[in-house]
């Protein structure tokens, strides 16, 4: 009885006792804000490379094997003469895929904003284990580290595609990057695969255990729904991808033969025997799939929550909203195969994936229509991460449809692999998680640093984005279907092609512009973190616990008692109530209902 | 000389952002702004809204007339083709429509609700009438592609062995394709990447002993007689390859150790397809921009470009490495007398061997 006082006693004095050094602050640290920040930065830095990838292959694929003192500069004996080498065009499409997929969209994302929002939104001091949560994002920054000097490597950084299908990625005389290169993606991926575990076994035991009085599960707020949900999918999958990575290191460099099997290669006969590239299709894809939705889930759980904000409304059909995430992350852990109708797997597996897929179309349309009816009838305050919930919920739509195309495998057999595919995903995942990560970014970046961020720089950040991104990822689509392949270095080698390649050229310059007002957004973001306008405690005017917590950085998040919850987290323009919001830790007034949602 | 172009060019927008951002922030000095969006911003960006609902409609438009004539669709050339192209064509209308109202309905409400000082939203949580609806309209919708992709696909991958089809094996390395025919006996004689010898020009590693091996046909030329069902059967060598057929709505992995398969009847021979009034006006669509390139090309000094001839493509569409963007082969469809001759002319494997 008296340890339970004690460690009351000790948790309500929190953060006035705290002698903290600049190591423990900063770098070391196991606050959840201070890790969330530096998820931030990390991913942000990592996004940085991975976009300036993307714009140098875009330059290669509008002017084809011409010199270019951008390729001289950066790429070094990998470009001689300013003319860039096929293979490593293979090595930037390669790591600009693992880079956004994984350290920007899953780690930059789920790491910055589970990690900034559960705590301060479900009403705890911190993560249930800040220890585990500092040990996450160092052994996230290792893998960053390594991903990062797997680029310097002698012979080149893995070149296989993103999804590193053995044989190709398995033997190094198949391509250079198959060496060290490989090795070293690997090793790192096994390490953000540790650091990813952890994260979320953290957030699944904190959305459990720690709420505060009142929180209830039916009155959490969707994103932290949508973290919690990811998480669990996190759990369930990524171990599956590091299997696959064990194994494929087996085969490379312990002679096992999980993957290969019967090869001729460079004049020899190599020993491997009855194993199938197949298997590793089955193993990459039962993580690669959840992974997308890994990725999009937060964005969408936080673009709920920004959109009733903004449009001072309640999210339109909070069960819903609810059961549609569970269903979406129920089906994706089914639905892997339809990366795989031509990989030589039986055709009647094609047929039963090609079910549970389409079916993933139902609640994603149910979110997409009940985002649509939040904002009818709303008063909607144009601040910029409502503009980029708005533009989330347009690229979601247009990228989501094309899917229905994609899914079904007879489709599938003429499009598969070509930049249709690009178009789909980039859309549907890559943007929208995108505009998601930059939604969550501005809406909650005075809680961060407890400053604002310029509008007017976020406005123009938005509106040149939102043109450049269907202008990039549009016309892909058109070159899909008249079925220009992906990963080819250049396409002067068939004339068939000559007449995309106007087209290609329309696509880069969109690209490059794009990149280049991104420019923009860092600006505002560093620059406002010491010269930005303070912000106010509740500038957004939201209902959600956070915007309680003082502004200025403590540990433990509340001076003195924890808030205790009344209502859902969406009590917006509420009827009998004077102000547009009601915050979810103001009691029921007298006679008043909460409503049976 | 475009590449450096660009380069000034990204050079003077990133100045250009540079003075924006001096500008905005001069603009803030002595101004209490709060940086939170007032009704002049919600104003401006509201109409923006409208502005990008246009902007997605022209895009959409524009692709449309400038790219979609997609003379690969119009023109499949296999018996299989046309399914493949009206279930694409139905999946497009039901894509097209959706996608033009849902957009409309989102940026016209972000137009319309904007907010203004003193304006109270509507406190409108849940209608299950309405969720009820846009949950069943998909789940229609969808079972119809659903029934209708799952037939196409069966009736697509389901070889019927009684047509007695042309068997032919595709094989391939990094970075080449090669064909091999059962020859007189129709069947592949049995082969292995073990039993490779180039010593002796055993290049696909048959099994020499088996007697249905000996009449087999390599080529790098992949011929088809036009009408006649075909089994292709795929084999790789040493990484993944996919054997994509554009054309013919074709596409299968070629996976070391197994042999995958995929079958269809050509339906069009290449000099008929050379005839479409869509191949000609592609055709001669590419020649204008191959000519415009190679004068370009003749004032550097260097040699023009050969005009185009359109050609039925076998393209590898699984990335295999350094050269993957050029490993490629010619097929011809041609009539059955055609067919015959050219198969006479070549190679049988018992002669094809060094003693």
């Amino acid at each position: 009885m008296s340890t339970h006082a004690d460690t009351h006693a000790h948790e309500d004095d929190h953060g006035h006792h705290h002698k903290e050094t600049f190591v423990t602050k900063y770098i070391f640290s196991q606050d959840h804000k201070m890790i969330s920040k530096q998820y931030l930065i990390t991913g942000t830095i990592m996004g940085v490379i991975g976009v300036l990838m993307s714009i140098m292959f875009r330059m290669q694929i509008a002017w084809p094997e011409e010199p270019n003192v951008l390729f001289e500069a950066l790429l070094g004996k990998w470009a001689p003469g300013g003319v860039m080498d096929a293979d490593i065009y293979l090595a930037l499409v390669t790591i600009h895929g693992t880079i956004m997929v994984f350290f920007v969209l899953t780690a930059g994302l789920s790491g910055t904003f589970s990690n900034l929002l559960i705590p301060l939104q479900i009403g705890a001091r911190d993560m249930a284990s800040g220890f585990l949560n500092m040990i996450s994002y160092w052994l996230f920054f290792l893998s960053s580290v390594i991903m990062v000097i797997s680029l310097f490597v002698e012979a080149g950084p893995a070149a296989a595609g993103w999804t590193i299908y053995p044989p190709l990625s398995a033997l190094p005389m198949a391509q250079g990057g198959s060496g060290m290169g490989m090795t070293l993606w690997l090793v790192s991926m096994a390490i953000f695969i540790a650091s990813s575990l952890l994260g979320s076994l953290n957030y699944i035991v904190t959305v459990i255990n720690l709420r505060t009085k009142g929180m209830s599960m039916t009155r959490l707020p969707l994103t932290i729904w949508a973290f919690f949900v990811t998480a669990i999918i996190g759990v369930v999958s990524f171990p599956v991808l590091l299997s696959a990575a064990l194994l494929l290191i087996m085969d490379r460099s312990f002679g096992t033969s999980f993957f290969l099997s019967d090869i001729f290669i460079q004049g020899e006969v190599l020993h491997y025997q009855g194993g199938s590239p197949v298997l590793f299709e089955h193993l990459f894809w039962f993580l690669g799939h959840p992974e997308v939705y890994i990725v999009i889930l937060p964005a969408m759980g936080m673009v709920s929550e920004i959109m009733a904000s903004n449009s001072r409304k309640p999210i339109f059909g909070y069960r819903a909203m609810i059961a549609s995430i569970l269903a979406i992350a129920f089906l994706s852990t089914i639905v892997w195969g339809h990366h795989m109708f031509i990989s030589g797997m039986n055709p009647f597996l094609g047929s039963v994936f090609t079910f549970t897929t389409l079916l993933i179309a139902i609640p994603s349309a149910v979110k997409a229509f009940n985002w649509i009816t939040t904002i009818w009838k709303g008063n909607i305050q144009m601040n910029t991460a409502m503009l980029f919930s708005i533009g989330f919920v347009s690229t979601f739509i247009t990228g989501g449809l094309t899917g229905i195309i994609l899914g079904d495998s007879a489709l599938d057999i003429n499009v598969h692999d070509t930049y249709f595919v690009i178009a789909h995903f980039h859309l549907v995942m890559g943007i929208s998680a995108l505009y998601g990560m930059f939604a969550g970014i501005y809406h909650w970046y005075p809680r961060m640093f407890g400053r604002m961020m310029n509008k007017n720089l976020g406005y123009i950040h938005f509106w040149v984005t939102a043109i450049c991104a269907y202008g990039v990822f549009f016309p892909m689509h058109f070159i899909g279907m008249a079925g220009l392949p992906r990963r080819y270095y250049t396409n002067s080698n068939f004339p068939l092609f000559d007449d995309l390649a106007n087209v290609n050229v329309v696509i880069t310059v969109f690209a490059i512009i794009g990149g280049v007002f991104q420019l923009v957004f860092l600006y505002n973001f560093f620059v406002s973190i010491f010269f930005g306008k303070k912000a106010p405690q509740n500038p957004w005017r939201s209902t959600t616990l956070e915007w309680t917590a003082p502004v200025k950085h403590m540990h433990g998040n509340w001076p003195g008692e924890i808030p205790h919850v009344h209502r859902w987290a969406y009590d917006y323009s509420k009827p009998g109530h004077e102000d547009d919001f009601v915050p979810q830790n103001i009691p029921l007034k007298e006679g008043e209902e909460e409503l049976q949602h | 000389m475009t590449a450096f172009l660009t380069i000034i060019i990204v050079l003077f927008v990133a100045v250009a952002i540079w003075q924006m951002v001096k500008i905005f922030d001069l603009a803030q000095i002595g101004e209490s702004n709060s940086q939170i969006a007032t009704d002049n911003d919600n104003k401006m960006n509201a109409y923006m809204m409208m502005a990008f609902l246009a902007f997605i409609y022209i895009i959409t438009i524009v692709c449309f007339v400038k790219w979609g004539d997609l003379p690969l669709m119009s023109n499949s050339a296999s018996a299989h083709g046309p399914e493949i192209d009206n279930l694409m064509i139905i999946s497009m209308v039901i894509i097209f429509i959706v996608q033009t109202i849902t957009q409309y309905l989102l940026h016209y409400f972000a137009f319309k609700y904007r907010g203004e000082k003193g304006k109270k939203a509507l406190f409108y949580a849940d209608n299950n009438t309405l969720e009820a609806i846009w949950t069943i309209i998909p789940v229609i919708v969808l079972a119809g592609l659903i029934i209708y992709g799952l037939f196409t696909w069966n009736s697509i991958m389901n070889v019927n062995e009684d047509d007695d089809p042309l068997v032919i094996e595709l094989y391939a390395q990094q970075f080449n394709w090669k064909a091999r025919y059962g020859g007189n006996d129709n069947t592949l004689g049995k082969s292995n990447v073990r039993l490779i010898n180039l010593d002796n020009a055993n290049i696909l590693g048959l099994d020499e002993s088996d007697p249905n091996a000996q009449d087999d046909i390599i080529t790098t030329e992949l011929h088809l007689p036009v009408g006649k069902p075909v089994l292709f059967k795929m084999r790789s060598q040493d990484v993944l390859h996919s054997a994509y057929m554009p054309h013919f709505r074709a596409q299968m992995n070629c996976v070391p150790g197994m042999v995958t398969q995929f079958g269809f009847t050509p339906t069009v021979t290449t000099t008929d397809m050379r005839q479409t009034p869509e191949i000609m006006e592609k055709v001669a669509n590419i020649n204008n921009i191959r000519a415009e390139k190679s004068k370009e090309l003749a004032t550097k000094g260097e040699a023009a470009l050969d005009p185009y001839e359109f050609d039925y493509l076998l393209l590898c569409n699984k990335i295999c490495g350094k050269s993957h963007y050029n490993m490629q082969m010619k097929i011809i469809v041609e009539t059955q007398e055609e067919y015959d001759a050219w198969i006479k002319e070549q190679k049988e494997f018992k002669n094809s061997l060094i003693k």
